[in-house]
């Protein structure tokens, strides 16, 4: 187990984000060069990167990465055993990496691609929640074993290290996707481990986040009661179970989620008219548990949408610029301008209010099918 | 655990950067492109040691701190001319010299600056003018969050911010003097969104143009009179923002000055002074 370091930096965290509406895919390049342009903003302590439309040919199956620290035989061997009992194991193998990379002690990465296999109980259970309960026995049971990423046709790589150092540990190069997300880290309050790199990933939502959640615990204890776990050490994961219980369970928009994870202040709401004051009013009380609070910027993607959101005081920057498909999300303006430097519109939104980039209705059909 | 300074790991030396920069007379151009924070102004402050007063920065993407070490005794002043977009805290306490943007500047234009002027034709990010005690910022677009934040002033030391578009939430947040302008030029309905304007201000005074709702003012600000006087500095302060921006925004000096007007000032020099007194 990782011990925390006792001592604390300060500094921000850089995130980027970029989408091709159209649903073309690209490969990592592109990310890696606006990462590299934020290379102050980490400290070599994490870094990643979440792709989407990257296992075409799998992409009926759910994918699995798994992460097995200190490569653990056993624990290896359990979550084979633990995958075949619950799951069809169409494909599996270790996931790709380059020795030479500047990385220290990397864990082993495996990835499965996997149908379900339901029995008894849990055939009242929907594929993406039998999953879910699945990722969390793996995570809570299994020591050592870490599911990083579990949606179909997409991926969570990632790391100690510069995004950089990730990227070509991985050799993301030659993966390609249309939405891709990264993180460059500088862990503030909990240890720099290979697990609690960002993106954080449930299903396919995936989250990379920039701040500090003050309000982790309050959370964490209402994501227990839908069987959430965090396990990970770090307060990014509420993140990712909060999107995926609002938005894929309870089927709400983005536009709403984002009155409950950053709602306007009281004394704004004081000043909507009766419509409005009723819906936000109705949202803090039935989600009070949901606000996050603190200092926060996060990218979120899943299939089909990419979306920034800022805590609702904007206390972590955020930039969105756009060039004909391309929607980009980045904690600087440069490190966008440094990809494309001629945007065709850019612009800082309001605390509270997400900026979403979706496949147009064309692309949607092509991509998810 | 390996623990990298990733702002200072895999600085060059000067002789391996020089060649970015070519001094001809007392102009100085440098292509900032590949540079680290810590280069480009190690080799502006090169430049202006060899006698350079006008720095032209080309590529310029996300670099920090630009003109911040560029403090001389006694007081050289140089014109830095940029091209691309710096990074945060552009003109950190700026010792007096003039910077110019052709392109957006990011969050913390003007930290803590001391004297000297930025004009920026583009937009800005957030806390611009943070704890500014002198000098003056142009910026023609908007700016995000907290802009003015602990602004200051000292005697005739008086910090000017003036900014062409609209503000986000917390323009003026415990400001304790200077002036701040905001214009307003590029409202769609002629309403600012900012909300929190002036929480906590004890000193200074900020001009809106355009409407915002009493509700978006914090508590410690009050609506005054527009007086001569305050007509007499806007109309300044138009001009000189028309001499800059006058190409490029649609808008003539006396429709920019047309407009509906708003002073606000502290209703206290100390809102807090309570707070911890029994």
């Amino acid at each position: 187990m990782i011990k925390p370091r006792d001592d604390k930096e300060f500094q921000g965290c850089g995130i980027f984000g970029v989408m091709d509406r159209s649903g073309k895919r690209f490969n990592g390049e592109m990310i890696v060069e606006a990462m590299k342009n934020m290379h102050v903003r980490g400290n070599g302590l994490g870094g990643g990167f979440a792709v989407y439309g990257l296992y075409p040919k799998y992409k009926d199956y759910y994918c699995l990465h798994v992460m097995i620290q200190d490569w653990n035989e056993e624990a290896k061997m359990e979550v084979d055993r633990f995958l075949d009992a619950n799951f069809d194991i169409v494909h599996d193998e270790e996931i790709p990496t380059n020795e030479d990379a500047n990385v220290e002690n990397p864990p082993l990465f495996w990835r499965y691609f996997v149908s379900p296999q339901k029995k008894g109980e849990d055939k009242k259970l929907s594929d993406d929640d039998y999953v879910i309960k699945k990722v969390m026995h793996i995570n809570t049971k299994i020591k050592d074993a870490y599911v990083i990423s579990s949606g179909k046709n997409m991926g969570v790589f990632k790391g100690v290290g510069f995004p950089e150092d990730i990227a070509e540990f991985f050799m993301i190069e030659k993966y390609k996707g249309y939405i891709w997300t990264a993180h460059s880290r500088f862990p503030t309050n909990t240890p720099g481990w290979w697990g609690g790199a960002h993106p954080f990933c449930i299903l396919d939502w995936t989250v990379v986040h920039n701040g500090e959640i003050s309000s982790y615990g309050t959370n964490k204890r209402y994501l227990e009661m839908f069987g959430y776990y965090c396990t990970l050490q770090t307060d990014t994961e509420v993140m990712a179970y909060a999107f995926d219980l609002l938005m894929r369970r309870q089927g709400l928009p983005i536009e709403i989620v984002a009155k409950i994870l950053a709602p306007p202040m009281w004394d704004i709401i004081d000043h909507m008219d009766e419509k409005k004051k009723k819906l936000y009013t109705t949202l803090r009380m039935v989600y009070a548990p949901l606000l996050i609070n603190g200092p926060w910027t996060v990218i979120v993607a899943h299939h089909g949408e990419m979306f920034g959101l800022t805590d609702r005081i904007r206390l972590r920057p955020i930039t969105a610029g756009e060039k004909g498909d391309l929607l980009f999300l980045s904690s600087e303006e440069a490190a966008i301008r440094a990809v494309c430097p001629d945007l065709d519109r850019v612009w800082t939104p309001h605390g509270g209010e997400p900026v979403v980039g979706r496949l147009n209705e064309k692309a949607l059909k092509k991509v998810i099918g | 655990m390996r623990f990298v300074d990733s702002f200072l790991d895999g600085v060059r030396r000067l002789e391996e950067i020089v060649h970015q920069a070519r001094i001809e007379g007392d102009v100085a151009e440098i292509d900032a492109k590949g540079l680290k924070h810590k280069e480009l102004n190690d080799l502006m402050r090169f430049c202006v040691e060899r006698g350079a007063k006008k720095l032209i920065l080309k590529n310029v993407c996300g670099q920090r701190y630009i003109g911040t070490r560029l403090f001389f005794n006694p007081g050289v002043k140089v014109e830095i001319i940029i091209y691309g977009t710096p990074g945060n805290d552009l003109g950190a306490f700026l010792a007096g010299h003039r910077i110019v943007v052709y392109g957006n500047a990011q969050d913390g234009v003007g930290n803590t600056m001391d004297d000297g002027e930025i004009i920026v034709h583009g937009r800005a990010g957030d806390v611009v003018a943070m704890a500014m005690r002198g000098g003056k910022i142009f910026i023609r677009d908007s700016v995000g969050y907290r802009t003015a934040i602990h602004m200051k002033e000292y005697m005739d030391r008086v910090p000017l911010l003036v900014v062409g578009g609209t503000a986000q939430d917390f323009l003026g947040e415990y400001m304790a003097g200077g002036r701040v302008v905001l214009l307003g030029l590029n409202l769609e309905n002629g309403r600012h969104r900012c909300h929190y304007i002036g929480t906590g201000m004890h000193g200074g005074v900020i001009y809106l143009r355009g409407k915002v709702e009493k509700y978006q003012l914090g508590k410690e600000v009050g609506v005054v009179e527009m007086e001569e006087e305050d007509w007499k500095f806007l109309e300044k302060v138009v001009d000189e923002f028309c001499g800059y921006f006058g190409r490029e925004i649609k808008m003539e000096r006396d429709e920019i000055l047309g407009g509906n007007f708003m002073k606000l000032i502290p209703v206290t020099k100390r809102p807090y002074g309570k707070v911890y007194s029994y």
